[in-house]
């Protein structure tokens, strides 16, 4: 595809900190390259607005290779940007042409409290793996993977889910900020390997109940969460989810 | 190495410290440790230049791309550690921070990673300097044998260089002997 320069109108959430009141601020940048990141062109801003004594604006990215999922922002209305399967990081600006006006907001949801501009705090996930998201294993040198036979059906499926980075864009497109397709992922990931089957029973409950306790919201089978996760995670881990809640549910004994 | 051997061994390592209950902030080494780093966050604040932390990043990076990468030589390296001190020099009276202390501040915490970066980079140098031989990823221009492969210098470097930070640029080289029993260290061969 042809190299070419634009010049951007963007109107950025700007918010102090969680308690202050927020707003909409626009910005134009110029001669910004189709060949550059998303995150680049806010690099690129950044300086611009550092150069003049602004304030520049806050965002979370880390990798800036689509693994890690802290680059969290709603790009025109749609979690992570226009391109499907794509984190922000990976989103360039050849989606965009010249003259354009990028409209960019934090994850609205009341799990994920706003620390600054587009930065939200997400370790309410954190705390949802921490109820139930692990194996216990004795440490000491791992066995060989192939010690274990997995069919190969299964081990495609868990390492699909196993593919969520936790960005929390599932939560942002949902209507109810439900957290059910980042849940389903990571019990989905453990339920269907043999080494996730100790703490079968109470993974599901454990982590559903956190994940109430957060303020996340109930899933509804609207299927946004599908449609917009950069990792493409299936809304079949939910059903997946939902018999191993009423398994977990069911037995009397760990 | 790290990412390979780290993952095996760690686990085991840091197992019994789930015996170990939690350690009081009442030494003096907290207080002096965040001293320090409240100082020094002061200080960054303060220096209000021109210069985007960004900006000398990237001069960080062009010297250590051009200067210290894979082949690298004496006189490279040797301009490289005299233009990382003048970096230096700039970086702390000429940096621009903008914001505060008491909020999230990126790029208060990118300027704090930089001046780290701008310390290592110039001990990189001062390490490839020392090492008058070519080892592994350390290809020095001046070390290769005529169809142009490492040329190891067993005799005088077979050590780990352990550097202790004695003051600003200064330095002090502790070596570590390596010894080995069952292999014998070898140029690679690809041939």
């Amino acid at each position: 595809m042809e190299h070419y320069t634009m010049n951007l109108t963007l109107k950025v959430w700007k918010q102090k900190n969680a308690n202050a009141s927020g707003g909409f601020e626009t910005y134009s940048v110029k001669d910004i390259s189709s060949e550059m990141s998303f995150l680049e062109m806010f690099d690129v801003l950044n300086e611009q607005l550092i150069h003049e004594g602004k304030d520049p604006i806050a965002f979370d990215h880390d990798c800036r290779e689509g693994i890690c999922g802290a680059c969290s922002m709603y790009v025109n209305g749609r979690p992570h940007g226009p391109w499907h399967g794509t984190t922000t990081c990976q989103l360039h600006m050849r989606a965009f042409k010249d003259g354009d006006t990028i409209v960019v907001e934090p994850w609205r949801a009341n799990a994920f409290p706003v620390i600054k501009d587009l930065v939200v705090d997400r370790t309410a996930f954190d705390r949802i793996i921490q109820a139930g998201g692990y194996i216990s294993v004795n440490t000491g040198v791992s066995v060989d993977g192939n010690a274990i036979p997995i069919e190969k059906e299964k081990a495609d499926k868990a390492f699909a889910a196993a593919a969520c980075i936790g960005c929390g864009a599932c939560v942002a497109a949902c209507k109810n900020s439900s957290a059910l397709l980042f849940v389903s992922a990571k019990v989905s990931h453990l339920a269907l390997l043999p080494q996730g089957d100790p703490e079968r029973r109470t993974r599901a409950v454990a982590m559903v109940t956190q994940m109430d306790k957060e303020g996340f919201g109930s899933c509804t089978n609207t299927g946004a969460c599908e449609a917009v996760c950069p990792k493409e995670i299936s809304i079949e881990n939910i059903a997946r989810l939902n018999r191993e809640y009423a398994f977990g549910g069911l037995s009397s004994d760990k | 190495m790290d990412i390979f051997v780290l993952p095996y061994t760690i686990g085991n390592y840091l197992a019994d410290e789930i015996a170990t209950k939690p350690i009081p902030l009442t030494h003096a080494a907290f207080d002096a440790a965040e001293k320090a780093a409240s100082d020094r966050i002061n200080t960054l604040m303060n220096i209000k230049g021109k210069q985007t932390v960004e900006s000398l990043h990237k001069r960080l990076g062009k010297i250590m791309w051009e200067k210290c990468g894979m082949a690298r030589s004496e006189q490279g390296l040797k301009e490289a550690i005299s233009e990382i001190q003048q970096l230096k020099k700039e970086f702390w009276s000429d940096v621009k921070i903008p914001g505060s202390i008491d909020e999230m501040n990126p790029e208060l915490d990118k300027a704090n990673r930089v001046a780290d970066f701008i310390e290592l980079g110039e001990l990189m140098c001062l390490d490839a300097l020392q090492r008058n031989e070519s080892c592994g990823g350390h290809f020095r221009e001046e070390y290769q044998t005529p169809d142009g492969e490492a040329e190891r210098r067993d005799d005088e470097y077979m050590y780990v260089s352990a550097w202790e930070l004695k003051g600003d640029h200064q330095w002090e080289l502790h070596k570590e002997e390596l010894k080995y029993d069952l292999i014998k260290p070898a140029q690679r061969n690809y041939k």
